[in-house]
């Protein structure tokens, strides 16, 4: 089916049509916050769908190429769509879509305390530059789409800017993302100047060319800049303080599509910009893929706020879909180009993936924080009995987050560990260790993540409530409902039936690296690598489900007793049951928290206030068994010493008087005019 | 076409109904070496059938996920006793699904059962859901390492290729990553399916269960179909142990005369490695938990050696 | 470990046949509650749980010893269990004291259905010496229904697996006072 390009740019006109008109409504009627309200989700819903649409078509077959050359210096803005593109615009609207339609409902409280005009216009800014990002096809266009996004997203996160918490979380994101911005502008403008252009294209055409040394540097600098969009260790730490801070259905976009797009950044250099480069490119992200998988769900494990552990899952999966991409670069710089294709299909799968289950997570996450009016896990509990459907959808995406059969991210995790497994087909030793200890990391990190979703939704949903406020919860209304239902329906669809979802991507990644992945699949089940591996999705799913009814069945026919009686815990016989004898989020964390005691360094204190008459009698105890952040000892701590220190020795040159800053201006006039000469 | 249904419905009557003969087994040997006569080795079976015929008392602090994780925890290991190739490598249903598929599975079991456990609100099901998960987790990389190992000398991953290959290969117990992977494997099977030394089976103190302190709240049908599901977790393991690494005897085609042979020899593998499990579990006692990791870490030390050692005499 | 393994696999079986209890008459068997149903159920296999309603310990000793190859209780198809929930039995020790009549109550309604209480020892049939203690809240069968009562101070284990055995189809038991 081939769609011309006509039918494509009056899609992308609907879509940005709707985005600004979504914006401009939300602005112009700030006076009336509930029409405000309205009008611009509703049009960020409807400009979502438009860019699921326009996705979809680009995955079809259709393409654009247009460039409006007055909007911008150096070339304009340059738009196109591949199948990269069109796959990334289908996420962002996947996404996009249910976010928006539940934000209509999520919203309402923030009527008459905070600014919904501002929430609205900057919503519809951030999907229209998200969109526009994936779509750039010059470096300023690119640039300049990428720094809307990241302010956009800023004024979101700051939503609750009255919050103490929120207003550092927004200043850490802020400083994060500029600096990776600086990165990615320097890096672009070193690649502009060795290539001569500032098309993409152009850059695609002269990579060759580049020496080797300055395309090391470029690489080094655009994976800064993309890593810390990404959110992979050591540049994460926006994302565990900015995600919790922004409103629910701003964390879904965030976690599920903004950090994604440092995903579609580091695809583009590694197999469209720069192109193939040295080995140790792949085997650089192979491993901060690893350690960021590992060390972000070992932070999630030992979290009690809900959205802070939802904030560090999306790092580990991060680290999982850098580990697919990785392993891509490096079969590419073997010469294995199927298998290079297989691993970006199991990666992009896995964008995919994330981003449904993530966003499903953290929309569940909002329906309980409008609920219980908390986030802390500590406090929650037995939500299954009060919030009944709210629980199946959060149980659907844990199941599906903790990478078990049949949901769609089994799938893509199994891919994973297929394009790992296979690399034993490149012979250098070096590499083979590091992919032997790479599936090491990525079993780990599967392991650990189910441990760490049955604390999120075990503590959370299950036995008696530890609070008054969750005790009073009430399940949420259905214009929430419904776009978790949606979610959850695709968690399940896309597990049990990829087909479709392979084609497109297999075709995508092809068309990235030039080759056919090495898969086949049909409706029942995928083959990788000619019969080295093989699941049936389907089948799995049908199987479970016939066993699962057929055993109460079974045991009917053999007359067993079916009588139920319900009764008190088995509390060894003790008068009461309350909540205080359950296990807590942090108890159920302690084991982990001690194994991996050398990574958390956990800083214990214990302080006991005696009776002032006798020590037999105690006050009060207090204890604390906090981890500490290596990243702040190591990093950012000496960092932030270092910065201040300069900082002080340049503060120097504001001496506050107008004299001095006078001559300033004649010694910079005279050394252009030397320079310019 | 009929050979091959039968093929998979006697692979799932063998393991449906003779896990418990194999637990029976285990505990009467077990008995024989500390000095007594012990049960029956049908005991089990009567244990079920006792079960099923008393009421389920259900705590009223559970939700729906307390009744139905005996029967997803059931049919997961029905469903995996589909996909281990335990009398022919030409198991038909072997497309389901691959070695990662089947360990996969097995996460599915536990991740329900460590909710169920977390379910009743009690402190004893919320210890043993957490302490199973930590072992669990810290047991998948030396799974995965060894799946590599084995991966690497056959060059797939699927159940019935390892097995036929296997059986090709004259040399293979002379491979030193194959011995490693075998005792690393060995060490995962016991922690997954909660034996000694990682975890008693038939201990009384709440302090020192893992899997049993989940399932303290289930009674009457529930806590037959658990109990069955965890004999048919150890067979599996068992089975696959016995396949994987000492594959001789095991049939390739469906004839009746190599499947009854293969029969005949999948009983004495598994016969022998029970024999082991039981004099390894009178003869040591049960680690301290937060001594678990240790002897977890060693076995993945020994999986990497494994792969290492295919690394280089490739 | 080798020193282990050799001294596990030439220690032989001890087990000492089941003769039955010397003493039989202090075994009730109130036949009432052990009705055929439940013997049909209970078979070959009987997992007891064991409760201590405020005894001395005594009691305790001698149903522990249940358990050493000597008498090995398993090889009838009996098993102790921990939680009240896995358990057919409930086997209740000492007087019941105030603390723990309501504990044994609620054990009592954790255990599923179909369920033997078997008090033994003294004090669990009348308070024993602790009889009209300001403790003592009154004997096992003032707080839950009992089936089968062993008496003695404490019984030797062979008299409580005749007493338990006597609730199952294998066992009669010698001189049952049958109270109908």
């Amino acid at each position: 089916m081939i769609i011309n390009q006509t039918v494509m740019l009056n899609l992308l006109a609907a879509m940005l049509a709707s985005f600004g008109a979504g914006a401009a409504g939300a602005l112009l009627s700030a006076r009336w916050p509930r029409v405000s309200r309205v009008i611009g989700h509703s049009f960020a819903f409807v400009g979502s769908t438009l860019a699921l649409a326009l996705g979809l078509a680009g995955l079809a077959g259709g393409t654009i190429s247009v460039t409006v050359a007055q909007i911008l210096p150096v070339g304009g803005v340059a738009l196109g769509i591949d199948r990269l593109s069109a796959f990334f615009v289908v996420v962002i609207g996947v996404v996009a879509a249910p976010s928006s339609f539940y934000a209509i409902g999520y919203t309402r409280e923030y009527e008459g305390r905070h600014s919904l005009a501002g929430m609205g216009a900057a919503l519809n800014l951030f999907l229209a530059s998200m969109s526009l990002v994936v779509m750039a096809r010059n470096a300023l266009t690119f640039l300049a789409m990428w720094e809307a996004m990241s302010l956009a997203s800023y004024f979101l996160v700051m939503t609750e800017h009255r919050d103490r918490e929120t207003e550092r979380a927004g200043w850490v994101y802020f400083v994060m993302t500029h600096a990776g911005f600086a990165c990615l502008l320097v890096g672009f403008l070193l690649l502009a100047g060795a290539t001569n252009s500032m098309e993409f294209a152009g850059w695609q055409a002269a990579a060759e060319s580049v020496s080797p040394a300055v395309r090391n540097l470029i690489f080094v600098l655009l994976g800064l800049g993309f890593g810390s969009k990404a959110g992979v260790i050591p540049l994460h730490i926006w994302l565990p303080q900015a995600h919790p801070a922004a409103p629910s259905h701003v964390s879904a976009l965030m976690s599920g599509v903004m950090i994604k797009l440092g995903i579609y950044g580091l695809a583009r250099v590694a197999f469209d910009w720069l192109g193939a480069g040295p080995s140790w490119w792949g085997g650089a992200l192979l491993v901060v893929g690893a350690v960021s998988a590992v060390l972000g769900v070992l932070y999630a494990m030992i979290d009690s706020d809900l959205k802070r552990l939802l904030a560090y899952s999306s790092v580990e999966n991060i680290g999982i879909i850098l580990m697919g991409v990785g392993a891509a670069m490096s079969f590419q710089s073997y010469n294995l180009p199927a298998l290079a294709a297989l691993a970006l299909v199991a990666s992009l799968y896995h964008v995919l993936n994330h981003a449904v289950f993530k966003s499903l997570l953290f929309l569940g996450a909002g329906a309980i924080l409008q609920s219980t009016h908390t986030r802390n896990m500590e406090e929650m509990g037995g939500l299954i009995k009060r919030m009944p459907q709210t629980a199946v959808f959060f149980l659907i995406g844990s199941v599906a987050i903790a990478a078990l059969p049949p949901f769609n991210g089994f799938i893509s995790e199994w891919l994973t560990f297929q394009s790992l497994l296979l690399s034993f087909q490149i012979s250098a030793k070096v590499i083979n260790l590091t992919f032997a200890l790479s599936v090491a990391a990525l079993a780990l990190t599967s392991g650990l993540a189910a441990a760490c979703f049955i604390k999120a939704f075990g503590i959370s949903f299950l036995a008696l409530p530890r609070s008054e406020h969750a005790g009073h919860a009430r399940e949420v209304g259905v214009a929430m409902r419904a776009p978790m239902a949606l979610l959850a329906g695709m968690c399940i669809v896309l597990g049990v039936a990829p087909l479709a979802v392979l084609r497109f991507l297999s075709s995508t990644s092809s068309e990235l690296i030039g080759s056919a992945p090495d898969l086949h699949f049909n409706w029942t089940s995928i083959v990788a690598n000619d019969s080295f591996a093989i699941v049936s999705p389907l089948w799995i799913a049908v199987a479970l489900v016939a066993l699962v009814a057929s055993i109460p069945i079974a045991l009917r026919i053999f007359r067993t007793n079916t009588a139920r009686r319900y009764y008190e815990t088995w509390g060894c016989g003790r008068a009461v049951q309350t909540a205080r004898f359950e296990y807590t989020a942090t108890s159920f964390a302690n084991p982990f928290k001690r194994v991996f005691s050398l990574l958390y360094r956990p800083v214990k204190e214990l302080e006991i206030e005696f009776h002032p008459e006798s020590r037999f009698f105690v006050r009060t105890i207090s204890y604390r068994n906090e981890a500490r952040s290596i990243f702040y000892d190591a990093i950012y701590g000496p960092m932030n010493r270092l910065l201040r220190a300069l900082a002080e020795r340049v503060r120097l040159l504001q001496s506050g008087n107008v004299h001095v800053y006078l001559l300033y201006i004649l010694v910079a006039l005279v050394v252009l005019l030397i320079i310019a000469r | 076409m009929t050979g091959r249904i039968l093929i998979e419905v006697i692979q799932l009557l063998m393991v449906a109904l003779g896990a418990p003969l194999l637990m029976g087994s285990v505990r009467k040997l077990k008995a024989r070496l500390q000095g007594r006569r012990g049960p029956s080795v049908f005991q089990p079976y009567r244990d079920l059938r006792k079960l099923l015929a008393k009421e389920a008392v259900i705590s009223e602090n559970t939700s729906w996920i307390f009744r139905f994780t005996p029967y997803l925890v059931a049919s997961v290991m029905l469903l995996s006793a589909l996909l281990v190739p335990m009398l022919s490598t030409r198991t038909p249903l072997g497309f389901i699904g691959n070695i990662i598929v089947l360990m996969y599975l097995l996460l599915l079991a536990t991740f329900f059962l460590a909710l169920a456990g977390l379910d009743a609100g009690s402190a004893f099901g919320g210890m043993g859901s957490s302490r199973e998960m930590i072992i669990a987790a810290l047991a998948e990389p030396t799974v995965m390492i060894a799946i590599f190992a084995i991966a690497l000398r056959v060059g797939s991953t699927s159940l019935d290729e390892i097995v036929r290959r296997g059986a090709d290969d004259s040399l293979l117990l002379l491979n030193p990553g194959h011995l490693l992977a075998f005792v690393a494997f060995f060490i995962v099977a016991l922690a997954e399916t909660g034996r000694l030394p990682i975890d008693n089976p038939s201990t009384h103190l709440e302090l020192t269960m893992i899997h049993e302190a989940m399932i303290l709240e289930y009674s009457g049908r529930h806590l037959a179909l658990i109990e069955w599901a965890a004999a048919m977790k150890l067979l599996l393991f068992l089975a696959l142990l016995s396949n994987l690494f000492f594959p001789w005897g095991v049939a390739s085609t469906l004839e009746p005369l190599p499947v009854a042979i293969a029969f005949a020899a999948l009983v004495l593998k598994i016969g022998t490695l029970a024999a082991a499990v039981a004099i390894l579990e009178t003869s040591t006692a049960k680690l301290r938990l937060f001594r678990v990791p240790e002897l977890l870490s060693g076995s993945f030390t020994l999986a990497l050696l494994a792969v290492i050692s295919f690394f280089f005499v490739r | 470990m080798t020193i282990l393994l050799r001294k596990i696999l030439k220690a032989p079986v001890v087990t000492e046949p089941d003769l039955g209890s010397l003493d039989d008459r202090q075994i009730e068997v109130i036949a009432r509650q052990i009705d055929y149903q439940s013997r049909k159920l209970f078979g070959r296999s009987l997992h007891i749980r064991e409760v201590d309603a405020g005894s001395c310990n005594g009691c305790e000793i001698e149903i522990a010893a249940l358990n050493n190859p000597y008498y090995d209780l398993e090889r009838f198809g009996l098993r102790f269990v921990a939680s009240p929930r896995h358990a057919d039995c409930l086997l209740v020790t000492g007087p019941v004291t105030r603390n723990m009549a309501d504990p044994l109550r609620r054990t009592y309604e954790a255990t599923p259905a179909l369920k033997i209480v078997i008090a033994v020892g003294d004090c669990a049939r009348d308070c024993g010496i602790f009889a009209g203690a300001y403790g003592v809240f009154g004997p096992v069968s003032s707080v839950v229904p009992v089936d089968v009562v062993v008496g003695g101070c404490p019984p030797t284990p062979q008299m409580i697996l005749s007493g338990i055995l006597s609730a199952l189809t294998v066992h009669e038991p010698k001189q049952g006072i049958d109270r109908e």
